[in-house]
């Protein structure tokens, strides 16, 4: 491919490997890079809703009042929603042909995913602040 | 120019798919399935900073038999996913394609997220 000299791709074009959708691999590496920072966080969710479960309200306060437990919900639910965000969009690209709903479901999980996970975060900001 | 000999995708009303196949529908069936299910997480969490009497609404219907069957479901797709995918990670860095090696990844997958699922319930219960 590169040495075809009859290709209408230029040089610049070629090297900068991004392809018809001008992003290149950059939705499949950050689809890997926010699996790999999950697998941690995941481990350490569950281990917290464990230790949470069977307490109230007071213990979910104390819990995340504490600034790592906080850093590590708000570092997951970025990173999860994200995750969840970039799945989503290649169910809905290799199944929904029809390019009005493509477009239209992949801006709903979008608003969705970065909705939801402000909300959460801000909750747990709000929680780990005292107010 | 000649089109016959090209290989063909596998006709899904009619071939039976091998467990590597249906793992890998399954991993994003529990993808779809936990993005649902990150409502309840956000229910959840944001309850919590509204206040008590919110956060024991939540409490109160995570309590109840229909919310536990659903907690069992996301527990096990969760584990599902995670185990999974690590997997996939490993057939990202090219390892781990040959068919006995595959077959052995899904035994352990399976395994593995039915030992995190009930070790987990375990300690809830």
């Amino acid at each position: 491919m590169a040495t075809d000299s009859h290709s209408l791709r230029s040089a610049l074009g070629r090297a900068r490997g991004l392809g018809s959708a001008k992003e290149g691999t950059n939705h499949w590496w950050l689809q890997r890079v926010t699996a790999i920072a999950l697998v941690p966080l995941t481990m350490w969710l569950v281990a917290s809703i464990v230790a949470l479960s069977g307490f109230g309200h007071g213990a979910f306060v104390v819990w995340f009042g504490r600034p790592l437990n906080a850093t590590l919900m708000i570092l997951f639910l970025g990173v999860g929603f994200h995750h969840a965000q970039l799945g989503m969009q290649v169910v809905i690209e290799d199944y929904v042909s029809h390019h009005g709903w493509r477009t239209t479901l992949n801006l709903l999980v979008k608003f969705a995913c970065y909705g939801l996970a402000t909300l959460s975060i801000v909750s747990i900001l709000t929680i780990a602040f005292g107010a | 120019m000649a089109t016959q000999n090209r290989p063909l995708s596998p006709h899904l009303q009619v071939y039976r798919l091998p467990l590597t196949a249906l793992m890998s529908i399954t991993h994003r069936m529990t993808g779809i399935g936990l993005t649902l299910g990150t409502l309840l997480l956000a229910w959840w969490v944001s309850a919590a900073a509204y206040g008590q009497a919110e956060y024991e609404q939540v409490q109160a219907f995570l309590g109840s038999w229909i919310a536990m069957i659903l907690l069992l479901g996301f527990s096990f797709a969760l584990f599902f996913h995670l185990c999974n995918g690590i997997r996939h990670l490993f057939w990202d860095f090219g390892n781990y394609f040959e068919l006995h090696e595959t077959r052995r990844a899904d035994i352990c997958v399976l395994i593995g997220a039915a030992a995190l699922t009930a070790a987990t319930w375990f300690m809830v219960l």
